[in-house]
């Protein structure tokens, strides 16, 4: 027999903390899949973030810092400055990088660091119980938003990947979805071009992947991915917003 | 006979994913439960046959418990 698809090596051999159904697990893979096709595991350096990714660094087999809260890309920084040869991601989520860490983001894309960045955006903070964060959707309702967002005194959603795009330190700017195979293959193609940025001395590549949170949106995995395509995909619209310096 | 689609039941959480894109309809899960406490799925010896090994399944499980061959 043929092996079409099997477990990627840069993934170590546990359960998973995530909720069943939970897309962070397909991110992952797809970031270790990347890993082995590169060949770069044994130079890759991962910076785990605050929220549920946080124990990615369980997940990933490949050297991992944990950085505080929202300060993974200044964390990414210091290791990519002191070690050039070594691959270095984050892995963050959208509590983590669109509200307390938007500073660190935006100025390591001016800066144009020469990292990768995967961006998970569930519209949701996950880990702490399903509270309204940046990127939640005007009307959606969450645990501090009982009654759906409110523009007039919550404000709208951050679109990262459009307000990053409009930097010119940033190389690569892209937002894909993981609701269906086609778009996982889509998000995998990605991935792989912030990687190969990197290594080839591009500059900053960041990959926003939108997500499904099915325990704190209350729906089935299945529902909320069909939540996400209908809801999510109109507000943060597919795509590459930025291939190359100062286009 | 050599399967085309192995999971590892114990590392799966019952969140049907992979039920929702199989083409074949051929994924089910048990009725038995694994070490964490979910239902896991499986595809019985007689379907394997019928599996197209598209390993859509596979692309779309969220714990990498799908491994999938062709003949």
């Amino acid at each position: 027999m043929i092996p079409v698809y099997t477990r990627p090596k840069s993934l170590t051999d546990v359960v998973t903390h995530y909720c069943p159904g939970c897309p962070h697990g397909i991110a992952h893979r797809l970031v270790a899949e990347t890993i082995d096709e590169l060949g770069i595991q044994e130079r890759t350096v991962g910076v785990a973030s605050v929220g549920c990714s946080v124990f990615s660094y369980n997940y990933f087999d490949v050297d991992f810092q944990q950085a505080a809260h929202g300060r993974a890309p200044a964390v990414a920084t210091g290791i990519k400055r002191v070690n050039p040869e070594c691959i270095v991601f984050t892995y963050q989520g959208d509590g983590d990088l669109a509200s307390i860490g938007m500073a660190e983001i935006v100025h390591a894309a001016v800066r144009g660091e020469n990292i990768t960045v995967i961006f998970i955006n569930n519209a949701i903070y996950g880990m702490t119980g399903g509270q309204m964060a940046p990127t939640t959707l005007v009307g959606q309702k969450t645990t501090t938003s009982p009654f759906g967002r409110d523009p007039s005194t919550q404000g709208y959603p951050v679109k990262i990947s459009e307000l990053l795009s409009t930097i010119k330190g940033a190389h690569y700017v892209a937002r894909f979805s993981l609701h269906n195979p086609a778009n996982i293959q889509r998000a995998k193609q990605g991935i792989k071009k912030a990687f190969q940025n990197q290594i080839e001395g591009k500059g900053f590549s960041l990959v926003e992947l939108l997500s499904t949170c099915s325990t704190n949106w209350g729906m089935t995995p299945q529902n909320a991915l069909k939540w996400l395509e209908e809801n999510m995909i109109p507000e943060y619209p597919l795509g590459e917003f930025k291939t190359g310096e100062g286009e | 006979m050599e399967k085309r689609v192995v999971f590892k039941e114990d590392h799966c959480k019952s969140c049907e994913l992979c039920i929702s894109v199989c083409p074949k309809k051929i994924i089910r899960l048990r009725t038995e439960l694994n070490r964490l406490g979910y239902h896991p799925a499986y595809v019985s010896d007689e379907d394997q046959e019928k599996c197209i090994s598209c390993a859509l399944c596979a692309r779309m499980c969220p714990d990498a418990v799908i491994q999938v061959w062709r003949p």
